[in-house]
C-alpha cells in the first residue's frame, strides 16, 4: 500500500514541497511557517490554474503546447476590468466578457492549427502576439480597479488558507473527474496516447483538440479575473511569468510530455514547491540568480530522471 | 566457375510466437539472379533483413565466397562487404537531392567537388540502368514521382565507389514503376550479373520472375519449399508450388443471401467491380498484402463513396500502431468505443464500465487475473482478444477488421474465430482482410484485390487456396 | 519545381514587400544612415537565427537561445573585458556545454522543448549572478568592430549577407551538411548507413553554441554594456526568423539565407510598424500577424504541391 502511494509521480513533487517547507522554517527557527504557507497557497494558485489547462493541451500528444497563456491571462484581465468598471453590479457581466474573449483566443489557437496547419508552438506564439496587442492598445490609458467583491474573493483567508485556493481545489478536483469520467477526459488520454488509435476507436480527434485548446484560454482567463483582483488592477505585463512556470509545473507534476498521461495533483505539488523553493532561497539570502539556476536545474532534473518516451 | 557469392544455413527467427524463418537454407552464385516467390507471410522479408544485416537470426550462419563469416553480421558489415538492398519502404531522405542522396552512402564522397562526382555517379548508372529517365539529380526526393524515387533508390545501390558490388537484393523494385521502366530494369539485371554481381528478385509478378531469374527458390511459411532453375518452372507450377494441400472446410450450408445489405462500395484505388456486405455475412479480403485491402477497410470506416447502414467498428492489425493505448489498462482499452453508452446522467459509470470490461475478459477468454491490469501485461495474442473485445463490446452492426490474426497464435486465432462466427449468427456483419488463405474458410464469400482493384469475387464454394493464389498472381492484359 | 521555387522565394519576397513599404511609408530610411539605423540589431539577430537553425535541422528546438546570448553579452562585458583568456575560455565551456545538452537529449531521448526549457533558466541563473543590473563594459575591439561603417552599403547587411552565405556554403553545399540535414530528414536511413546520429547532434548542438556566443558578442558590441535580460526576445525572434526563412520544424528543411532573411524581415517589421504610425501596442501585434500570414501563404503553397 505504501509502495504503491510511494510510485504515484505526484508524491514526489509534494514531498519536495514540504522539504522544502521544513528547511525554510528550520533557517528561520519556526518563525513565519504558517505566513510561508498562506503566502504560498495565495500565489501558487495561479499557476495551479493555467498549469490545469497546460497540462490538459499537453496531454493531448507530442508537440501540442500553448504559449499563449500569459497574453489571455492579460485580455481577460483587461477586459475583466474594463467592462466591471469598479462597478460591483457589473461583475457578472464582466466575467462573461473576460472569459468570452479567452475562449475566442482559444478558438483563434485551434483554428490556425488546423485550417492553417501551424505547429502549435508558433501558432500559439503568434496567436499570444496579436492577443497581448489587443490587450494592450484596449487597456491602455485608465488604471482601474477591480469592483470590491471581486477583490476581496480574491485575498480573502479563512483560517489563514485563501479562500481562492478552495475554489481552485474544487476546479483541480472538477478536472480529474473530467480526466477519469467524461467521454471528452478519456478522448484526450486517448488521443495522446495514439491519435490514430482513438481515432480509429471511433473517438473524435479534431473535436477533442478543439475543446482543449479553448479549455486552457478559459481557464487563463479565469486566472486574469482572479489576478486583477488580487493585485487590485490589470497590468500589461501580468500574465509574463505564467508562460515558463505553466510548462514547470506541468512538468514538474510528473505529467508526460509525450502526452497521455496526466497528472492533476502533481500540479498542485509542483506550484507549491517552486514557490517555496523561491521562499526558501529568498530566506537563506540567496541571490536571484541561484534561484533561477535552481529552477533551471530541477525542471532537467526531473526530466532527464523521467526519461523519454519511445518514439512512436 | 561460378562461386557462391553467399549462402545462409539454417537460418531461424522468430517474432514472439510466430516463426517467420524456421529454417531456411539459401546459395547465391556470382552472377546469378536468384528470384524469390511465397505468398503472404512465407518470410521473404524477414529473410532479406537478415541477408542486409538488419535482423540477427536466433540460429543460423553465413558464409561469403565459400567462408564462413565468423563476426557480427550487421548493416554496417553488410554495406563493408558490398551487400546491398533496396526494400519497398524507400529509405531515401525526402529533404535532400538525388545526389546528396548517393553521398549518404558513399563515405568516400566528400571533400571539395563531391557534388560533382556524386551527379556524375548517379546520372551514369541512371542513364544505364533507366534511359530517358528524366531525373536530374538536382531533383529534391520529396517532389519526385514514387516511381522515380524508387528509379533513384535502385540506381544508387547499384553505385560504386570504391569495394565491390557483391550481392544486390531488390524487395518488390517494380511495384511502382510502368511497364517500360520495368522492363528496362530486368534487361539491367541481366546485364549486371553477366558482370558477376549477385541479385536477388523478389516479386510477385512471375512473369518477371520467369524470365528474369536463373533460379527460383519458392517459400512457404517460413521455409523452402522449392529450389530449382527456373527453366524447369512454368507459371502453374509455380503457384501450384506455394500453394498447399487442397483443404475442404466451408461455413456449412451457403448463407441466405436475402439479408440487407448493410455495406456497398467500391475502392477509389481502382477498378470497376464493388464489394457488399450483408447482414449477418463475413465477407473476406483477400489477395497479396498491400494492395489495397487495408485502404478499402478505411475508406469504408471514413464513409467515403461507401453505403453503409449501421455504426461501425474497427479492429487494427497493427496493434502498436493503430490499436493499443499503452498507458491504459486492459478495461480502459475494452471500454473505449463504449463509452457514450456507459454514460449515467453524463459521467461514465465506472460500475457498468468495469462490468462490460470482465464480461468481455470472459467472453473472449483474455488470459488475466486482473482486468485492471496494464495492457501490456497482456500476451499479444491476448491484447488482440482485447481490441477484439472493444470492437464486438459496442454498439458497432459492422466490424472492419484489417488482418487483426497476424502474428497471433493458433490457440487465439481458434477462439476469435469462434467467437467471430457466433456473433454473425446475431446478425453482426464482418469486412474481414486477411493475409492468410486459411482464414477464408471461415468467411461467406470473399473479394480478391489486387493493384488496388477487386479482381475476383468467390463464393463459399471457391474459397480454396488455388482460387485465391491463382486470382492473387493473374496477370492479365487490363 | 514551380512551387518548390515559390516556396523558396517566399522569404525574399516578404522582405522585399516590407522594405518596399518601410521606404514607401517614410522615403527618408531609404538612405545609407537610415537602413543602418534601422538594421543595427540585425547582426545578433541573424547570428541568434542561425543557431536556432542548426537545432531545427535535427528535429529539435531550442527555448534557451534568448538568455544564452544575455549570458554571453554578460561575460562579454566582464570576464572578457577583464581577463580575455580566462573569458574565452568560459564561452568555450558554454559550447562545450551546448554539445552535452545535445548528447544528453539524444542518449535519454529527452524532449528537447523541456531540457532548453529549464536551461533558459540556468543560463539567465549565471547571467544575473555575473551581473545582477546592466553593467560592465564592451571590449574596445568589439565596439569598433560593429561601428565598422562600409561603404555604399551599411555594414549590418553586409555581415547579414556574409553570415547567410558562409552558414550555406557549409550546410547546403557541403559533404558533412548533407549529413546533418539528412538526419532531420530521415534518422534511420542515416544511421543504416552508418553515421552516427549521437555524433551529429553533438555537432549541430556546438555550432548553435557557437552561433549563440557570436550573437551575444555582437550584441555587446551595439549595446556596449552586458545585460541578463537584454536578448530574452531572441528565443522567440530566432524561431520566427527560420520559420519565415521557409524552415520547417519535422524534416531537416531548413535555408540559412532564408534564415538570415527572416531574422532581417523581422528586425525592419519594428521600424516598418513605427513609421506606419501604428501605436506601440499593436507593433508587437503585428508581428504574430506577419508570422500568422506568411505561414498561412506557405500553407497554400504547400498544399498546391501536395496535390500531385
Amino acid at each position: 500500500m505504501i509502495g504503491k502511494l510511494l510510485r504515484q509521480p505526484w508524491v514526489f513533487s509534494f514531498g519536495a514541497a514540504i522539504a522544502v517547507w521544513l528547511a525554510t522554517i528550520a533557517y528561520t527557527g519556526g518563525q513565519g511557517a504558517g505566513a510561508i504557507l498562506t503566502a504560498a497557497f495565495s500565489f501558487a494558485t495561479f499557476t495551479i490554474i493555467v498549469g490545469l489547462g497546460q497540462m490538459m493541451v499537453i496531454t493531448t500528444g507530442p508537440g501540442n503546447v500553448d504559449l499563449s497563456i500569459p497574453a489571455t491571462i492579460t485580455l481577460s484581465g483587461v477586459v475583466a476590468m474594463k467592462v466591471m468598471d469598479e462597478d460591483s453590479g457589473r461583475m457578472l457581466i464582466g466575467i462573461v466578457a473576460a472569459l468570452g474573449a479567452a475562449s475566442l483566443v482559444g478558438v483563434f489557437n485551434y483554428g490556425l492549427i488546423r485550417l492553417l496547419r501551424i505547429p502549435p508552438i508558433i501558432a500559439t506564439l503568434s496567436s499570444s502576439f496579436l492577443v497581448l496587442s489587443t490587450a494592450i492598445s484596449y487597456g491602455r490609458g485608465i488604471r482601474i480597479k477591480p469592483p470590491e467583491p471581486l477583490a476581496e474573493f480574491a485575498t480573502m483567508q479563512i483560517l489563514g488558507i485563501p479562500i481562492m485556493a478552495f475554489a481552485v481545489l474544487a476546479v483541480s478536483i472538477g478536472m480529474a473527474l473530467v480526466l477519469s469520467r467524461t467521454v471528452y477526459g478519456r478522448s484526450v488520454l486517448a488521443v495522446g496516447q495514439n491519435s490514430r488509435a482513438a481515432w480509429l476507436a471511433g473517438l473524435n480527434v479534431d473535436r477533442t483538440r478543439f475543446l482543449t485548446y479553448v479549455l486552457s484560454a478559459i481557464l487563463a482567463g479565469v486566472c486574469g479575473i482572479l489576478l486583477s483582483g488580487f493585485s487590485r488592477g490589470a497590468a500589461l505585463n501580468m500574465g509574463e511569468e505564467f508562460l515558463l512556470a505553466s510548462i514547470a509545473t506541468v512538468v514538474i507534476g510528473g505529467t508526460s510530455v509525450a502526452g497521455g498521461r496526466a497528472n492533476v495533483p502533481g500540479i498542485w505539488g509542483a506550484a507549491l514547491f517552486m514557490y517555496l523553493l523561491v521562499t526558501m532561497l529568498n530566506t537563506f539570502g540567496a541571490s536571484a540568480g541561484i534561484r533561477l539556476i535552481l529552477t533551471g536545474l530541477m525542471i532537467i532534473g526531473v526530466i532527464v530522471a523521467a526519461g523519454g518516451e519511445e518514439q512512436r | 566457375m561460378s562461386e557462391q557469392a553467399i549462402r545462409l544455413d539454417g537460418v531461424e527467427k522468430s517474432f514472439g510466437a510466430v516463426r517467420a524463418l524456421a529454417g531456411v537454407d539459401l546459395t547465391v552464385a556470382t552472377g546469378e539472379c536468384l528470384g524469390l516467390v511465397g505468398h503472404n507471410g512465407a518470410g521473404k522479408s524477414t529473410l532479406m533483413h537478415v541477408l542486409s544485416g538488419n535482423l540477427t537470426p536466433s540460429a543460423g550462419t553465413l558464409s561469403i565466397a565459400g567462408k564462413p563469416y565468423d563476426r557480427l553480421w550487421t548493416a554496417a558489415a553488410a554495406q563493408a562487404e558490398g551487400v546491398r538492398c533496396v526494400f519497398q519502404e524507400l529509405s531515401l531522405c525526402p529533404n535532400l537531392t538525388v545526389a546528396e542522396n548517393v553521398r549518404i552512402v558513399h563515405r568516400s564522397l566528400k571533400g571539395f567537388g563531391w557534388k560533382g562526382r556524386a551527379h556524375a555517379l548517379i546520372r551514369q548508372k541512371l542513364d544505364e540502368i533507366f534511359p530517358n529517365h528524366g531525373i536530374s539529380p538536382d531533383d529534391e526526393i520529396a517532389g519526385l514521382a514514387i516511381g522515380q524515387r524508387q528509379m533513384a533508390e535502385i540506381a544508387r545501390a547499384f553505385t560504386l565507389t570504391d569495394g565491390r558490388l557483391r550481392l544486390v537484393i531488390l524487395d518488390e523494385p517494380t511495384s511502382s514503376l510502368d511497364a517500360v521502366t520495368a522492363q528496362q530494369l530486368l534487361a539491367y539485371v541481366k546485364k549486371e550479373t553477366a558482370r558477376g554481381t549477385a541479385i536477388i528478385l523478389i516479386s510477385h509478378l512471375l512473369g518477371e520472375i520467369l524470365t528474369t531469374a536463373d533460379r527460383i527458390l519458392v517459400m512457404k511459411d517460413g521455409k523452402t519449399v522449392a529450389d530449382r532453375k527456373a527453366a524447369d518452372f512454368t507459371r502453374n507450377s509455380l503457384v501450384a508450388a506455394m500453394g498447399s494441400e487442397a483443404r475442404e472446410h466451408t461455413r456449412g450450408v451457403a448463407k441466405n443471401s436475402t439479408a440487407e445489405v448493410m455495406v456497398r462500395a467500391q475502392p477509389r484505388s481502382g477498378g470497376s467491380a464493388s464489394l457488399e456486405a450483408r447482414k449477418g455475412e463475413i465477407i473476406g479480403l483477400t489477395g497479396l498484402a498491400g494492395h489495397g485491402q487495408t485502404r478499402m477497410l478505411l475508406q469504408i470506416y471514413e464513409r467515403r463513396q461507401a453505403e453503409v447502414k449501421g455504426a461501425l467498428s474497427f479492429i487494427a492489425g497493427d496493434r502498436q500502431s493503430d490499436g493499443v493505448f499503452n498507458l491504459w489498462s486492459i478495461g480502459r482499452n475494452i471500454t473505449t468505443r463504449s463509452l457514450a453508452a456507459l454514460r449515467k446522467g453524463g459521467l461514465i459509470d465506472l460500475a457498468a464500465e468495469q462490468r462490460l470490461a470482465e464480461d468481455w475478459k470472459q467472453r473472449m477468454a483474455i488470459r488475466t487475473p486482473d482486468v485492471n491490469n496494464n495492457i501490456l501485461t497482456l500476451s499479444g495474442g491476448n491484447q488482440q482478444k482485447a481490441l477484439f473485445a472493444r470492437a464486438l463490446a459496442s454498439d458497432a452492426a459492422i466490424i472492419l477488421m484489417d488482418d487483426p490474426m497476424r502474428g497471433v497464435d493458433i490457440g487465439t486465432k481458434q477462439e476469435v474465430y469462434a467467437m467471430i462466427g457466433a456473433e454473425a449468427e446475431k446478425g453482426r456483419t464482418f469486412i474481414w482482410y486477411t493475409t492468410e488463405i486459411e482464414e477464408l474458410t471461415h468467411c461467406d464469400r470473399a473479394y480478391v484485390f489486387r493493384n488496388g482493384a477487386i479482381v475476383a469475387a468467390l463464393g463459399s464454394d471457391e474459397l480454396t487456396e488455388e482460387k485465391v493464389l491463382q486470382a492473387s498472381f493473374a496477370e492479365h492484359a487490363a | 519545381m514551380n512551387r518548390r521555387f515559390l516556396r523558396q522565394a517566399l522569404p525574399f519576397l516578404t522582405l522585399a514587400v516590407v522594405l518596399a513599404a518601410t521606404f514607401y511609408v517614410q522615403p527618408r530610411t531609404m538612405s545609407y544612415f537610415g537602413l543602418n539605423l534601422m538594421l543595427q540589431y540585425a547582426v545578433p539577430i541573424a547570428l541568434a537565427t542561425i543557431a536556432q537553425m542548426f537545432i531545427i535541422t535535427v528535429n529539435d528546438l531550442d527555448l534557451s537561445i534568448g538568455p544564452f546570448v544575455g549570458l554571453v553579452s554578460c561575460i562579454g562585458a566582464t570576464l572578457l573585458l577583464d581577463n580575455p583568456l580566462l573569458g574565452i575560455l568560459a564561452l568555450l565551456v558554454l559550447i562545450a556545454a551546448y554539445g552535452a545538452v545535445g548528447a544528453l537529449i539524444h542518449i535519454r531521448n529527452l524532449p528537447s522543448i523541456v531540457v532548453t526549457l529549464g536551461l533558459s533558466f540556468v543560463w539567465l541563473g549565471i547571467a544575473v549572478l555575473i551581473l545582477p543590473s546592466p553593467g560592465g563594459k564592451a571590449p574596445v575591439w568589439l565596439k569598433a568592430l560593429m561601428g565598422v561603417q562600409t561603404p555604399w552599403v551599411p555594414f549590418p547587411i553586409i555581415a547579414a549577407i556574409v553570415i547567410g552565405v558562409v552558414v550555406h556554403l557549409a550546410l547546403m553545399l557541403s559533404s558533412y551538411g548533407v549529413i546533418a540535414r539528412g538526419a532531420g530528414g530521415n534518422p534511420k536511413a542515416l544511421t543504416r548507413a552508418g553515421w552516427s546520429m549521437l555524433r551529429t547532434k553533438v555537432v549541430m548542438y556546438m555550432l548553435a553554441g557557437f552561433f549563440g556566443v557570436l550573437s551575444g558578442l555582437a550584441l555587446l558590441g551595439l549595446t556596449t554594456s552586458g545585460d541578463a535580460h537584454v536578448a530574452d526576445r531572441y528565443t522567440l525572434y530566432s524561431i520566427a526568423g527560420v520559420i519565415l526563412g521557409g524552415g520547417e520544424f519535422i524534416g531537416g528543411r531548413v535555408s540559412p539565407l532564408g534564415a538570415v532573411v527572416g531574422a532581417l524581415t523581422l528586425a525592419l517589421a519594428g521600424s516598418f510598424l513605427i513609421f506606419l504610425k501604428i501605436s506601440p501596442d499593436w507593433q508587437i501585434g503585428a508581428q504574430g500577424a506577419i508570422l500568422i500570414i506568411v505561414l498561412a501563404l506557405r500553407a497554400l503553397v504547400s498544399y498546391g504541391e501536395q496535390k500531385r
